[in-house]
């Protein structure tokens, strides 16, 4: 009775799915998707040349590379972006000493309250404030830019695909729109407040370019702020604010790893020694 | 229970003595996981993944207990409290990527579990209840993995919510209310956040304690073993301990090594990157997937496309449903008396050839976009999957005709039994 009942219930639901693809067959067959723009013009992202410091088995922060891309984001994208996740003492894994940390956090104005009369006020930030917004509510921030309100930087290193690789891309990676795009989907070309990218998910972005000319930022390494260094620099700086503890976790996970093999050989030496008496001998 | 030959606990020392005589816990854990449990001599490392099955349920509890103790599940500040683990706790990182990896081995352990139990027929009697408590487990820890994966109150986290519980708006007429009581609103929010913090917490101890039963109820028969013969004399068995303990030990260690690679070295590849925005009700993610031991279910959901009698969508939550409470009834759709899958040789054809790549088809199809050919080729592999459980097993385990079994496990271990008659290795062990 039970298999009887569960015959029928498996050809039921066997047919209804096959119905299903039959009508999706002949759908698909009389009118088959049209391609979209984002699979035939979008790019995966790629590292810049020699990688990154941070990628890989043996992996290290590049610190001067990080200072680099700190001056970037402080000087650039802070216009706009927040980085709410990091505090100003958190710098001092960027190899800041304590009075750099402290006098880095009082070069920016950080919400306070008037102490006199408890009205809301600006006050040089303390290494334990979070970087400030630039904007003061969502409102303010969609009011000034187009009604695309800027993304908090602290994770965007991890909320993409191959993060790092991702911001390197995007930021080196405006362009104009092909003339075949502009032929095959004139839907995605930029409208007005758009710029055309490769990179990003839907080709196009409310963000204008915000690294373009060489020179934008003085470094105060000396190093020459080309796009591609600018970018690059920040690319690594917003991984680290993704995933400070990503080289102690990886030369941890070493540690572990050496520990566990360790433990792993004598688990099957043990095992074979038990084992030994009971196994029977192979006449090969 | 046990066999009659097994070891007697019998402690020297004057405090186990006293123990004993007053609380026998020493002896019960003897008797389960020791030396007084005897166990086939034949199990391969198939029979390793019940205990670091057990292993990722306490990994799971001490590391979410830790997690409990800095998380906050408040709608306002959950993703915020989530990024100060990982940033500011210490070793708050190493916590929750075990945690959030441990899920996923968890699964993959389960899944192996799962695996070994359907090739080998370990559901037969005299082992229904075990297979069914087992099948509990498993509906436990996919809703209890479903709630976890909602708290860090990411985009996945938001949206998944809102569709797998949008699943049960699609039951006829008590489906909407059904919905916004299981949310505690019209939309996931804070109400429900809370709610399924509190049922993650308690949850995993539901399945400690189902676990107990699986276990209590494992020790009646004995467990399983490959060639599916049961046990006859004491030759056929081994003490779990030493034995099966060194071998689940090595075991343990070549687990924890490719579990660690994963929290060290890839953290996140398991995980989606959207969950690392903050949910946001206003912006629907392109692609909605869940985690991936959801996927196979996750792509029966979606294979339903067509209106047929029912809504399409009432039929894959139906088909959804149905995929995994079919393993409740499969002790009593094959009927065939042999249980292992190495003397079934139409079985072992459709195991191999059929089930395993619809597996391997629907695990790869639920991650896929929602788009041709993904969508059709699910239809076809949840079609065979349906047939494969309720219409195949049952005629092939009328129509097939089984290859001898070996007399005794200990014939099968050491080509011969000396209490083996002849000719009675034709008939089929039941």
């Amino acid at each position: 009775m039970i298999r009887l009942v569960g015959i029928l219930v498996g050809l039921g639901f066997a047919f209804v799915s096959l119905l299903a693809f039959v009508v999706g067959a002949y759908n698909q067959a009389t009118e088959p998707a049209a391609e979209t723009a984002e699979y035939a013009f979008h790019e995966p992202a790629h590292n810049p040349r020699g990688g990154f410091s941070f990628d890989g088995l043996a992996p290290r922060w590049d610190v001067a590379q990080l200072q680099r891309g700190y001056q970037v984001y402080k000087e650039v994208c802070a216009a706009c972006h927040s980085l709410n996740q990091v505090s100003f003492r958190n710098l001092a894994d960027l190899g800041y000493t304590e009075e750099e940390v402290k006098a880095e956090a009082a070069s920016w104005l950080v919400p306070g309250i008037d102490p006199n009369t408890g009205e809301a006020s600006t006050r040089p930030g303390l290494p334990t404030d979070r970087f400030p917004d630039p904007y003061a509510n969502e409102v303010m921030a969609a009011a000034a830019n187009n009604n695309a309100i800027p993304p908090d930087l602290s994770l965007m290193a991890k909320a993409r695909h191959h993060g790092s690789a991702y911001l390197y891309s995007l930021l080196t990676g405006y362009q104009e729109p092909s003339a075949e795009l502009a032929e095959r989907f004139p839907d995605s070309v930029p409208g007005p407040g758009l710029y055309h990218n490769p990179y990003f998910a839907n080709l196009n972005l409310a963000m204008a370019p915000p690294l373009t000319t060489t020179g934008q930022v003085t470094y105060a390494d000396g190093t020459e702020a080309t796009v591609r260094q600018m970018s690059q620099d920040v690319a690594a700086f917003l991984t680290w604010t993704a995933e400070p503890s990503l080289v102690d976790r990886v030369s941890m996970g070493w540690i572990v790893m050496g520990f566990l093999l360790f433990v792993t050989i004598l688990a099957w030496l043990a095992k074979k020694n038990v084992w030994a008496s009971v196994k029977p001998r192979r006449e090969d | 229970m046990s066999f009659p030959w097994a070891k007697q606990y019998e402690p020297t020392n004057p405090l186990m003595k006293y123990l004993d005589e007053k609380l026998p816990l020493p002896r019960f854990v003897y008797n389960a996981v020791g030396a007084g449990y005897p166990v086939p001599r034949n199990l391969s490392y198939m029979w390793n993944f019940g205990v670091l099955a057990g292993f990722c349920l306490v990994l799971q509890i001490v590391t979410g207990v830790v997690l409990a103790m800095h998380y906050a599940a408040n709608s306002a500040v959950a993703f915020d409290s989530v990024e100060h683990i990982m940033r500011n706790v210490n070793w708050g990182w190493a916590m929750r990527y075990a945690h959030a990896n441990g899920a996923s081995a968890f699964f993959v352990v389960i899944y192996l579990h799962i695996f070994r139990g359907l090739f080998y027929s370990s559901y037969k009697a005299p082992r229904e209840m075990i297979w069914l408590i087992g099948v509990v487990i498993f509906l436990l820890m996919m809703a209890t993995a479903f709630m976890g994966y909602v708290l860090p109150w990411g985009q996945m986290s938001f949206w998944g919510a809102k569709v797998i519980t949008g699943l049960f708006g699609a039951i006829p007429l008590i489906g909407e209310s059904l919905q916004v009581w299981l949310l505690g609103g019209y939309a996931p929010d804070n109400a429900a956040l809370n709610r399924f913090f509190s049922l993650h917490f308690l949850l995993p101890f539901v399945i400690a304690g189902c676990v107990i039963l699986h276990i209590w109820a494992l020790h009646i028969p004995g467990s399983s073993n490959p060639t599916g013969v049961e046990v006859k004399s004491e030759s056929d068995t081994l003490p779990f301990h030493p034995y099966y303990t060194a071998k689940d030990g090595f075991g343990l260690g070549v687990f924890l090594l490719i579990y660690c690679a994963f929290v060290f070295f890839m953290p996140n590849a398991l995980g989606h990157p959207d969950n690392y925005i903050p949910a946001n009700p206003l912006s629907t993610p392109a692609h909605i997937v869940p985690e991936w031991y959801f996927y196979p279910f996750y792509a029966i959901l979606r294979a339903f496309t067509v209106d047929f009698i029912l809504p399409a969508q009432l039929w894959g939550v139906l088909a959804m449903f149905a995929s995994i409470l079919v393993w409740f009834f499969l002790p009593w759709l094959d009927k065939s008396p042999v249980r292992s899958g190495h003397y079934r040789p139409l079985f072992r054809k459709f195991f191999w050839f059929g089930l395993i790549p619809t597996m391997a088809a629907l695990f790869y199809l639920g991650g896929a976009p929602a788009a041709e050919p993904y969508v059709m080729l699910s239809q076809l592999f949840t079609a065979y999957y349906f047939l494969h459980f309720l219409v195949i097993l049952p005629i092939i385990s009328s129509i097939e005709r089984p290859e001898p079994l070996p007399f005794s496990i200990t014939e099968a271990v050491l080509k011969s039994d000396k209490k083996a008659v002849q000719g009675e290795n034709a008939s089929p062990a039941v």
